[in-house]
C-alpha cells in the first residue's frame, strides 16, 4: 500500500483545501519565501509522505513542546505534531513503558539515517542519575539515537544553550547537543521557548526542501533569527529619538517609550518576536510594556540582572557594573596623579630648579 | 659632573614624521570622540519626555558619529601599523615590543627613576621609553580588540564587508552581549589610560625638558649630544651608574 502523504493526512483529519493553502501561505510567509514558495510548500506535502521524528525530552521544563502546540495554526499542532510526525514523545504519546520502547526501537531500525531527532532539554554530564529514562542515562540515548538521524533539531534554548540548568554553577552539569553529537547538522531553535510558528516553519522547511535551513554562525535558522529583536522592534523609534523609560511606573513606561533603559536585551537578541509575535500575534514582551531578557542567547540567566544593562562585574557584588568599576578606577588613577606629582616636585627638586639656574647662568 | 642634568650642549633631533603625528591627533580625536558617543550609548542621559518619536533623532545621530568615527579610527590604524614597517627608527613596531634583554631592563629603570622614584637618574632616550612603548603595545591590543568587538556587534546591522569581517568574533564569544560588554569595558581602558597619558607628557616635559609635547606637533625633540646616539645597553649603563 502506498504510504499515505501529508495531505491525504491533512485531508482525512477533516480540513479542507482552503484550510490546507492558507497553511502553506502561513509557512511561506514564515520562512520569508517567495510567492512561488507556497506553491513549493503545497507541492511538497502533497507528494511526500511524513518524516519520521523522534522527539526527545531530557532536562526541560516542556514549554518548548508547550508552545508547539499552541501554534497560531490548527495544522502545525494537529498534523504535524499529533498525526505526522511524532513516532516518540515521552509527554505526548500514547505509548508507554515497553510500548514506548519498542516503537523508539522501530522507528531507529527501519528508518536509520532517514528519521529526524528532535531535541528539548540539555544532557546532564555532571552525574547520569540527574536524568535517567528507562534506566538509561540522558547522554547515552542521544548517543544512540543520534547516530542514525538525519539531522537533529534542538528544541529551545536548554538544548541550544543549556538554558537556567546551565546557569552557574551548573551543578548537573547541562550541556547543549551540540557539545555531545559532533558531525551531525544541527538546528539551534533557540527561545525559552521558541515561538511556535519558527518551530513549525523549521519542520516544514525540512519537509519541503529536504535539507537543512540557512543557519547563522550559532546554527540558527537565519529566516527567524537574522535580525535582532530590537531592529524590528515597534518602539525602536523611541530609541532613535533618545526616548526612554526610567522606571516601569513612570509616565515614559506610559507613553510606551524604549525600554533600552530597563535593560532591553532586544539590542544584543536574535529573535523573530517583533515580527511574528507570541499567541496568534497578540503580543510579545516589549509591546506588554517588559524588557527583552535575552531567551534566544546562549548564557541569558547569567547575563543578568535582568534590568540592567551592564552585566555585574564578577567578584565586585551583584550590583556592581563595570561603569562604577570604571568611575572607580578613574578617581583612584586621579588620586594616584595627584600623589605622583607631589612626589615628582619634592623628589625631583634638582631637575626642576636647574633649568632656572641655567637660565641664571646664561644671564650673568 | 653634572652630565646627566646639565643641559649644555643640546642637539636638535626629528624623531615624529609627519604620518606619525597625523596619527597621533587623529587617533586621540577618535579615542575622545568614541569614548564620549559611546559612554552615551552605553547609558543615555534621558532628558526628554512628553514628545513624539517622531520628533527627534539624536540618539540615532550619537551613533551614527560613534560609528562613522570608528571607520576613521580603524584606517587610522591600519596606516600606523603600515608605519611601523617603513618608518624611522623611532616609528619602526620592535620598539613597541620588548623582545630584547636591555628593553626589559629600561623598564625597571623607568620603574625605579619615573614611578617610584627612588632613583634619581633620568632615562636617556630619544623616542618612547620601553615602558611607554609595551604600554602603547598594550594599547595596540585594546585598539585590535575594540575594533573586532566594534564591528562585530556592527556587522548585523550592514551589508558592507568591513564590519562583515568581523563577524565571527560574536558567535566566538558566545553572542552580542559578551561582545558588547568587552567592548564597553575596553572604554574604561581608553579613558584611564587617556588620564595618565596626559598627566605623565606634563611630567616628563616638567622634569626632562626635551620639548615632548611640541615634539607630537613639530616632530623635534632637543636633546644632549652624546644621549641622541646612544643605544639600548648605553642607556641601561648610564641610567645604573651611581
Amino acid at each position: 500500500m502506498k504510504k499515505p502523504t501529508v495531505y491525504d493526512e491533512i485531508k482525512a483529519a477533516g480540513y479542507s483545501r482552503r484550510d490546507f493553502m492558507k497553511f502553506c501561505g502561513t509557512m511561506a510567509a514564515m520562512l520569508g519565501l517567495e510567492a512561488s514558495g507556497v506553491a513549493q510548500i503545497a507541492r511538497a506535502l502533497e507528494t511526500k509522505s511524513r518524516i519520521p521524528v523522534l522527539w526527545m525530552h531530557f532536562q526541560e521544563c516542556t514549554c518548548c513542546s508547550e508552545s508547539f502546540i499552541r501554534s497560531s495554526h490548527p495544522i502545525v499542532a494537529d498534523i504535524l505534531l499529533d498525526k505526522i510526525s511524532l513516532d516518540y514523545s515521552e509527554t505526548l504519546m500514547a505509548a508507554a513503558g515497553h510500548q514506548a520502547e519498542k516503537s523508539l526501537r522501530d522507528t531507529m531500525e527501519k528508518y536509520a539515517g532517514q528519521y529526524l531527532l528532535m531535541v528539548e532539554g540539555s544532557i546532564p554530564l555532571g552525574n547520569e542519575g540527574y536524568c535517567c529514562i528507562g534506566g538509561r542515562s540522558a547522554e547515552d540515548i542521544l548517543k544512540e539515537v543520534a547516530e542514525g538521524a538525519k539531522a537533529i533539531v534542538a528544541w529551545g534554548n536548554c538544548a541550544s544553550a543549556g538554558c537556567v540548568q546551565a546557569a552557574d554553577p551548573n551543578p548537573t552539569g547541562a550541556t547543549p547537543i551540540h557539545k555531545i553529537i559532533h558531525g551531525k547538522p544541527i538546528i539551534s531553535v533557540q527561545g525559552c521557548p521558541p515561538i511556535a510558528e519558527v518551530m513549525a516553519g523549521v519542520v516544514v522547511h525540512l519537509l519541503t526542501f529536504e535539507r537543512i535551513p540557512q543557519l547563522d554562525a550559532l546554527g540558527r535558522p537565519k529566516a527567524f533569527y537574522s535580525r535582532r529583536v530590537h531592529d524590528t522592534c515597534y518602539r525602536r523609534p523611541n530609541y532613535d529619538a533618545g526616548l526612554f523609560v526610567q522606571s516601569f511606573d513612570d509616565e515614559n513606561a506610559k507613553r510606551g517609550y524604549c525600554l533600552y533603559k530597563m535593560g532591553c536585551r532586544g539590542p544584543v537578541t536574535y529573535n523573530s518576536c517583533g515580527v511574528i509575535k507570541w499567541n496568534n500575534g497578540v503580543s510579545f514582551p516589549i509591546q506588554s510594556g517588559h524588557p527583552c531578557i535575552g531567551c534566544s542567547e546562549a548564557n541569558f540567566w547569567d547575563n543578568g540582572p535582568f534590568y540592567k544593562h551592564l552585566q555585574s562585574f564578577p567578584g565586585f557584588g551583584i550590583e556592581t557594573t563595570a561603569d562604577d568599576i570604571g568611575l572607580g578606577l578613574g578617581i583612584a588613577t586621579g588620586v594616584g596623579i595627584a600623589a605622583h606629582a607631589i612626589s615628582t616636585n619634592i623628589r625631583k627638586r634638582r631637575h626642576i630648579n636647574l633649568g632656572a639656574d641655567n637660565t641664571n647662568t646664561e644671564n650673568k | 659632573m653634572e652630565r646627566t642634568i646639565s643641559k649644555q650642549r643640546l642637539k636638535e633631533v626629528y624623531v615624529w614624521e609627519l604620518p606619525v603625528r597625523f596619527y597621533h591627533w587623529i587617533n586621540a580625536l577618535c579615542i575622545v570622540v568614541l569614548a564620549i558617543t559611546g559612554y552615551i550609548i552605553g547609558r543615555p542621559p534621558a532628558f526628554q519626555s512628553a514628545t513624539e518619536a517622531s520628533y527627534g533623532y539624536w540618539f540615532g545621530t550619537v551613533r551614527f558619529i560613534h560609528f562613522v568615527t570608528a571607520f576613521v579610527f580603524f584606517f587610522n590604524f591600519v596606516m600606523r601599523i603600515y608605519w611601523g614597517f617603513v618608518g624611522n627608527k623611532y616609528a619602526r613596531w620592535y620598539n613597541f615590543i620588548p623582545l630584547k634583554k636591555w628593553q626589559w631592563k629600561e623598564i625597571i629603570c623607568v620603574i625605579k627613576v619615573d614611578i617610584l622614584q627612588i632613583k634619581d637618574r633620568p632615562v636617556l632616550g630619544v623616542g618612547h621609553n620601553s615602558l611607554a612603548s609595551l604600554t602603547y603595545f598594550f594599547t595596540f591590543l585594546a585598539f585590535v580588540l575594540q575594533c573586532f568587538t566594534g564591528f562585530g556587534i556592527y556587522a548585523a546591522m550592514s551589508e558592507s564587508w568591513l564590519p562583515n569581517l568581523f563577524s565571527w568574533i560574536v558567535p566566538l564569544l558566545g553572542g552580542d552581549f559578551m561582545a558588547r560588554q568587552i567592548h564597553h569595558i575596553l572604554m574604561w581602558f581608553f579613558i584611564l589610560f587617556g588620564i595618565v597619558h596626559v598627566y605623565l607628557v606634563f611630567y616628563h616635559d616638567y622634569i626632562e625638558r626635551t620639548g615632548v609635547t611640541s615634539s607630537m606637533i613639530g616632530g623635534w625633540k632637543f636633546v644632549e649630544g652624546d644621549d641622541a646616539d646612544m643605544d639600548g645597553n648605553e642607556r641601561i649603563r648610564s641610567c645604573n651608574q651611581k
